[in-house]
């Protein structure tokens, strides 16, 4: 497929007024992977610009860059046209950049007023933390924002919300020219959205400069001003919002030829394997049901936080559903844990290898033959010559390197590591596997030789879900697509239905599709 | 897909890493302390004496196995020493109302059996820290031996009672002895030799990872807590045979001497790692120390600093070494 490109088209529209801040060439490489590319990035006093951009976009790492997290190996920081540097977290604080971040590091056991000015409490004339005066700050912080929070309580005792408001009053409580907020509405509930944008909107009064990262195109187009686009670390575009729609918003974030990188596959697809109804989740999820064959690859997308992980961990007996059945082969079957799961078929390669995957600190025989035991002993006693043989036998079909059978998992690179898991696996001769992000943060070789290989697997029968938040993967992989969100099936896409544009506008839960 | 390489199964083998185990410094340790004790008494070279000896570390030594499987697990049960204290009083009360010693037996294994059942269930059916769980049930088992017993004894076992702590099988070796060496070998086979074993160290080393690889978590640490209880019962019977008597406060205190032979014989205190081997060793140890200064006469309170001296220098000293190698 091909996409129009148009980079850099649309800074039709400068403003009148000054930046207050500006990025502008910046560059940043990690090992392996250049995050940003020459990108720049304007914020207005008063204004809201969103940030907008798909999951590896760039976006996380310029606000790194913004609060002194990251140094940027090329490119300047201007405030008021004066160039900055922040060579730590508490210089672009000083500076008077400011972040809500995603996930902000909060203590559970600390009271609220101390959460919000850890490391910046008012000090009394001892040197002593002015208790006092933290929390009459704290509480005028709170009020500000709406929020009905004791200074007092302790942490740990607040709804997810209530938390998310103190990190934004810990935010607030630096004095600060420059807010950047990254995904502030993720975990809130519709009521506090709405009070979150009355706070966005007294920022501009105070003219702050705001910036607003988010998935949901209904927000940024309720309370942006401006919009600058990302993708795979450049620059793609940039402009006021009102001369911008949703479909070239989306077009700009996804554009790119996907096809190329991925194998030619045949679609032989056989019998149904699995069929999943009504699978329900008090809090996670609802009303999940499909159903899956021979030789397919289901993709499973969404924006983080859509529950995919959470149904997949359900199906594999991590926790219980409140309702829902599942059959495999026809053959109606209860899954209420891991090893009732394999029992069945159904193995999982989780997202996070390193705690749920593997055993890192076992060698690699005894990884890959933890769940086949049954099989390479006899009476329960183990036979080392038959474990090294089987873990020989799936490690190599997968061309794993490393030094040694008997080398730790710890010790081989992320690719490596994921191979164990997939090689453990396929051990146990499963009839579903199910994949979750199964190339997440591995390199670029490794991850083509697992999509070279989940292909093979497909092609040799296996019932194959891989769920999965990078748009080229999904699209390059999958036979079909389901796409939840907020815990439910949005959608549910047949191969020539597969694009870009489809797959975010249902993750986004835009209602008119767009063309 | 590509030219298949061939992975090596080792690269060392196995002797290669014994051979720089923590066990074989540790037997390095035990030769040293029984010449050093050769030297120190005259009366220590002595078949008799050496028996008596083993005694030393028997009982506690049949708890360690199952604690040391407990701790690879990343679990620990400190209420060991307590459910001795409550299965002896249970014997004791048995035997009270006439019980003999087959219904001892069997009253002081079901005992064990059920603390452990009752560790098991709070800590793997209510997910609760272990350390607290039996911290809890260390005061509960010995807060109930002390309301039945009081400041009293039970006494009177039956004549056949005796033979589990003081019989012998044959000339020096005691029937303690002879049950110390099986069980320590049924201990090494299942956590070395089965698939139990495996899951036991996968559980150890990534609890989440096990559970993720199928491996049954809950089950298997409940049993383990069941095994541990089961060893704490039959210590019991063993122990209240050789006293002949039980008062509330038997033994008081074992449960940190247990715990220190386990991690003296090199099983982490963070679960993962440690072997059966390695207990043994430890209990011989801890036995030669405690034999060889109770025959220099030194107090009893000396030899718990010296057994505490002990514990923290064979677990620096590999850390200092390190230390030092890479300074």
């Amino acid at each position: 497929m091909q996409l129009e490109i148009r980079p850099n088209v649309s800074s039709r529209t400068a403003p009148d007024i000054d930046p207050l801040l500006s990025l502008s060439g910046i560059t940043k490489t990690f090992p392996g992977v250049r995050a940003l590319s020459d990108v720049s990035l304007k914020l207005f006093p008063g204004k809201v610009t969103a940030l907008v951009g798909e999951n590896g976009a760039g976006k996380s790492t310029v606000v790194k860059v913004l609060t002194g997290i990251y140094q940027p190996d090329e490119g300047g920081i201007r405030i008021g046209g004066q160039p900055v540097r922040f060579p730590t977290p508490q210089s672009a604080e000083n500076a008077g950049v400011t972040a809500i971040h995603q996930e902000t590091v909060l203590f559970d056991e600390l009271s609220v007023a101390e959460n919000i000015f850890l490391g910046h409490a008012p000090r009394s004339k001892f040197g002593l933390i002015d208790k006092k005066a933290m929390v009459a700050r704290a509480r005028e912080i709170l009020s500000g924002i709406g929020a009905k929070i004791d200074p007092g309580a302790t942490l740990k005792d607040l709804g997810t919300a209530n938390k998310h408001l103190v990190a934004i009053a810990r935010a607030l409580s630096i004095d600060a020219s420059v807010v950047i907020m990254d995904e502030p509405t993720a975990a809130l509930s519709q009521k506090e959205i709405e009070e979150l944008y009355e706070l966005v909107e007294n920022l501009k009064r105070q003219d702050k400069a705001i910036m607003f990262i988010s998935h949901k195109f209904d927000e940024i187009f309720r309370i942006a001003d401006f919009y600058t686009v990302y993708r795979d670390g450049q620059m793609i575009g940039e402009g006021a919002i009102e001369d911008v729609n949703e479909p070239e918003l989306v077009k700009m974030m996804v554009g790119r030829d996907v096809s190329q990188i991925y194998p030619d596959r045949d679609h032989n697809i056989g019998d149904e394997v699995l069929a999943v109804e009504g699978y329900e989740h008090p809090t996670e999820f609802a009303n999940i049901g499909f159903t899956l064959r021979r030789g397919e690859i289901l993709g499973f997308y969404g924006l983080v936080g859509a529950g995919r992980s959470e149904f997949m961990q359900a199906l594999f007996g991590i926790t219980r559903p409140s309702g829902g059945s599942v059959a495999i082969d026809g053959a109606s079957i209860t899954i209420r844990s891991p090893a009732e799961a394999v029992a069945s078929g159904i193995v999982y390669v989780p997202e996070d290898r390193g705690k749920q995957g593997a055993i890192g600190t076992l060698p690699i025989f005894q990884n890959v033959t933890l769940p086949s035991l049954a099989r390479t002993s006899r009476y329960g006693f183990l036979k080392l010559a038959e474990e090294f043989k089987l873990a020989r036998e799936y490690t190599e079909r997968l061309d794993l390197r490393a030094a040694s059978l008997d080398t730790n998992v710890n010790n081989l690179s992320g690719g490596n590591q994921q191979k164990v898991v997939i090689a453990k696996w396929l051990a146990t001769q499963p009839k579903v596997i199910i994949l979750d992000e199964p190339t997440k943060g591995i390199d670029v070789g490794s991850k083509a030789a697992v999509h070279e290989f989940m292909a093979e697997l497909a092609a040799q029968g296996l019932a194959v879900i891989m769920v999965s938040s990078e748009i080229p993967e999904i699209v390059g992989m999958s036979d079909r697509v389901i796409v939840m969100r907020e815990g439910r099936i949005e959608a549910e896409l047949d191969r020539k239905d597969i694009t870009p544009e489809t797959l975010v506008t249902h993750a986004a839960g835009i209602s008119e599709a767009v063309q | 897909m590509s030219s298949t390489r061939s992975i090596p199964d080792r690269l060392r083998s196995p002797i290669e890493r014994n051979l720089k185990s923590w066990e074989s410094l540790l037997l390095l340790v035990a030769v040293g302390i029984f010449i050093a004790n050769s030297f120190a008494s005259p009366y220590f070279l002595n078949a008799w004496n050496l028996s008596d000896a083993t005694f030393n570390f028997t009982e506690k030594a049949m708890i360690a196995f199952a604690m040391a499987l407990l701790i690879i697990s990343g679990e620990i049960d400190l209420s060991v020493a307590a459910i001795i204290a409550l299965a002896s009083t249970a014997m004791g009360a048995a035997v009270q109302v006439g019980v003999g010693t087959p219904g001892l037996i069997f009253i002081g294994i079901a005992v064990g059996l059920l603390c452990g059942a009752f560790n098991g269930v709070l800590v793997t059916g209510l997910g609760l820290p272990s350390i607290v769980v039996t911290i809890g049930t260390m005061s509960l088992f010995r807060g109930l031996s002390f309301i039945i017993l009081g400041d009293q004894a039970y006494r009177g076992y039956p004549p056949d009672f005796a033979f589990f702590g003081q019989g012998y099988v044959w000339w020096v070796i005691s029937f303690e002895l002879t049950l110390f060496a099986i069980i320590a070998v049924i201990y090494a086979v299942l956590l070395h030799m089965t698939n139990f074993g495996r899951a036991v160290y996968a559980i150890g080393n990534n609890s989440t990872g096990a559970l993720f690889s199928g491996i049954r978590v809950g089950r298997i640490k409940f049993i383990l807590f069941l095994l541990t209880g089961l060893m704490s019962g039959v210590a019991a019977i063993c122990l209240t045979s050789r006293l002949g008597s039980t008062r509330p406060s038997i033994a008081f205190g074992w449960e940190l001497e247990i715990v220190t032979m386990v991690v003296l014989g090199g099983v982490s205190i963070l679960g993962g790692s440690g072997s059966i081997p390695g207990v043994v060793i430890a209990a011989f140890v801890m036995g030669l120390v405690t034999f060889g200064l109770g025959l220099l006469n030194v107090p009893g309170i000396v030899m718990s600093i010296v057994i505490g001296a002990l514990l923290i220098s064979v677990i620096a000293l590999p850390r200092l070494w390190s230390m030092w190698r890479s300074a």
